[in-house]
């Protein structure tokens, strides 16, 4: 079964996003999509100050087998990729929602989220996804 | 729903991921890519490798034949067992498949063609054959299974008799033999020592768990396509298809143009083509991934990556490209629209578990 945490939100494309107290938020991709991704061998985060859309490819994240884009599920200005993934790129693998977080970003004001789902929410679409 | 091996019900119970390879429903990997890799690297994998066609030719024009069907010559096989690596070609010199061919006796001939091309190779071997008065056939009920790494010979004739493992420990490297109720081969596809067996299908399960319980990794296909890349061996589909040809393949090496009298099928066509483009290695640079389809910039002209990877062992990416001939050092591949850096090498990348660039 896949770890989903109950304080996060999530999208239907596998990313997680964390409010943070400072008002920007935390996203990465979720136990389930690094399961099915595999290893993760390279990550290629966003530089600070890149302005994202909802939904514009944000991240790379790539397994011995394929790439794959990580969209961004909330509007705003990336305020930091995480340093540590060029080193570490397992980290996505071990720790999906900690260590493994990819990028932070400040939401814009007024900017569009994707539809965000709660945990129950996303369990339920991983159950669909499954059957 | 594809085409099942023997071994397809293990496979899930063995938690595998399960994808389509050529028709077949394969496992790709069971718990990690990268552990089966450095399993078979460091001690020993066994992959389930029965989606491959094995194909007995018998008669007494049997050599004549394939001296006509395949562009390597067997006759440079002398010794019974011995194997050859050879391409199929059509009249245009272009790959209709890659094989492995055995002799056997002088009116026996083993091959073992690809699973994805195994009906369009039975139809085309039997049409060829129709003047050679041989008899074609494909060998059904056998599970295939390939135990490869520096610990793949010990770990599998322990499951043999002891007459049978002295059998086959004294093959050498690319022979195989009839032992006990299997074909035995040293033979692979990952730069590793090892064998490839054949074993009734019945026994496919049974066996895989001994090899199991003898410590021997299971191994899926995705581990194999990264060792097989590491050796730098090419793989059909993707490296190779009908419309190259083997000298822009990295392949001359399997193409025997002497004797100049023996007129294999395509060689004519080889005959007038003057290569303008090669297959060669590349050890990215940057960081990323080198992948299958991105484009190679070249001062030469443009090319494409046929294969590529992250490769477990130099942890770094390398690829195989079709690039244009001539002389080559440094190239950049389009990722994502950046032009990252790449040296051009000559495959293999790794031999036995060493990388051959310091």
């Amino acid at each position: 079964m896949s770890n989903v945490p109950p304080d996060l939100q999530y999208t239907k494309t596998h990313e997680w996003v964390r409010r943070l107290p400072d008002g920007t938020v935390e996203i990465g991709i979720t136990d389930h999509a690094q399961h099915a991704l595999g290893d993760l061998v390279f990550v290629d985060v966003p530089e600070a100050g890149r302005a994202l859309k909802v939904g514009d490819p944000a991240a790379v994240v790539e397994s011995v087998k394929a790439a794959s884009d990580v969209y961004a599920p909330v509007s705003g200005e990336v305020t930091q990729g995480n340093p540590e993934l060029a080193k570490e790129p397992e980290a996505v693998n071990t720790d999906p929602y900690g260590k493994g977080w990819l990028m932070r970003l400040r939401p814009a004001s007024g900017g569009t989220t994707a539809e965000l789902m709660s945990a129950p929410e996303y369990q339920k679409l991983l159950q669909t996804e499954a059957a | 729903m594809g085409r099942k091996t023997p071994l397809f019900e293990l496979h899930q119970e063995l938690g595998a991921r399960i994808v389509d390879f050529g028709g077949w429903d394969m496992p790709v990997q069971y718990a990690s890519q990268i552990t089966e890799h450095h399993a078979v690297r460091r001690a020993s994998g066994v992959f389930d490798v029965s989606h491959m066609c094995p194909i007995d030719i018998r008669g007494t024009r049997v050599r004549e034949f394939l001296r006509h069907l395949l562009a390597n010559d067997v006759a440079k096989l002398t010794r019974p067992g011995k194997a050859l690596y050879s391409c199929m070609l059509n009249e245009s010199g272009g790959v209709l498949d890659d094989l492995i061919v055995y002799f056997l006796t002088d009116t026996w001939f083993r091959l073992v063609v690809n699973a994805g091309t195994r009906d369009k190779d039975l139809v085309w071997i039997r049409q060829q054959s129709a003047h050679f008065d041989v008899t074609v056939t494909e060998l059904t009920d056998l599970a295939m299974l390939a135990i490869q790494g520096p610990e793949a010979r010990a770990k599998t004739v322990a499951l043999l008799s002891a007459s049978g493992a002295d059998a086959a420990l004294a093959l050498g490297p690319f022979f195989g033999r009839e032992i006990d109720d299997w074909f035995v081969a040293r033979t692979g596809y990952t730069g590793e020592d090892g064998f490839e067996i054949m074993i009734p299908a019945q026994d496919a399960v049974r066996i895989w768990r001994e090899l199991n319980a003898a410590g021997v990794a299971s191994c899926g296909l995705g581990a194999r396509d990264t060792l097989r890349l590491e050796a730098g061996m090419n793989l059909y589909g993707n490296d190779m298809d009908e419309k190259t040809h083997p000298f822009e393949s990295g392949l001359a090496w399997t193409v025997a143009m002497a004797p100049a009298d023996r007129r294999f099928i395509g060689r004519t066509a080889l005959e007038n083509i003057t290569p303008s483009r090669q297959l060669v290695g590349l050890l990215l640079e940057d960081r990323g991934v080198l992948r299958g389809h991105q484009q190679v910039v070249t001062p030469a002209g443009p090319g494409e990556i046929t294969s590529g990877t992250f490769s477990p062992t130099l942890e770094r990416s390398i690829a195989l490209a079709r690039v244009p001939a001539g002389a080559l050092q440094q190239v950049q591949v389009d990722i994502r629209g950046k032009l990252l850096n790449a040296r051009v090498v000559k495959p293999p990348f790794v031999r036995f578990n060493r990388s051959v660039f310091a």
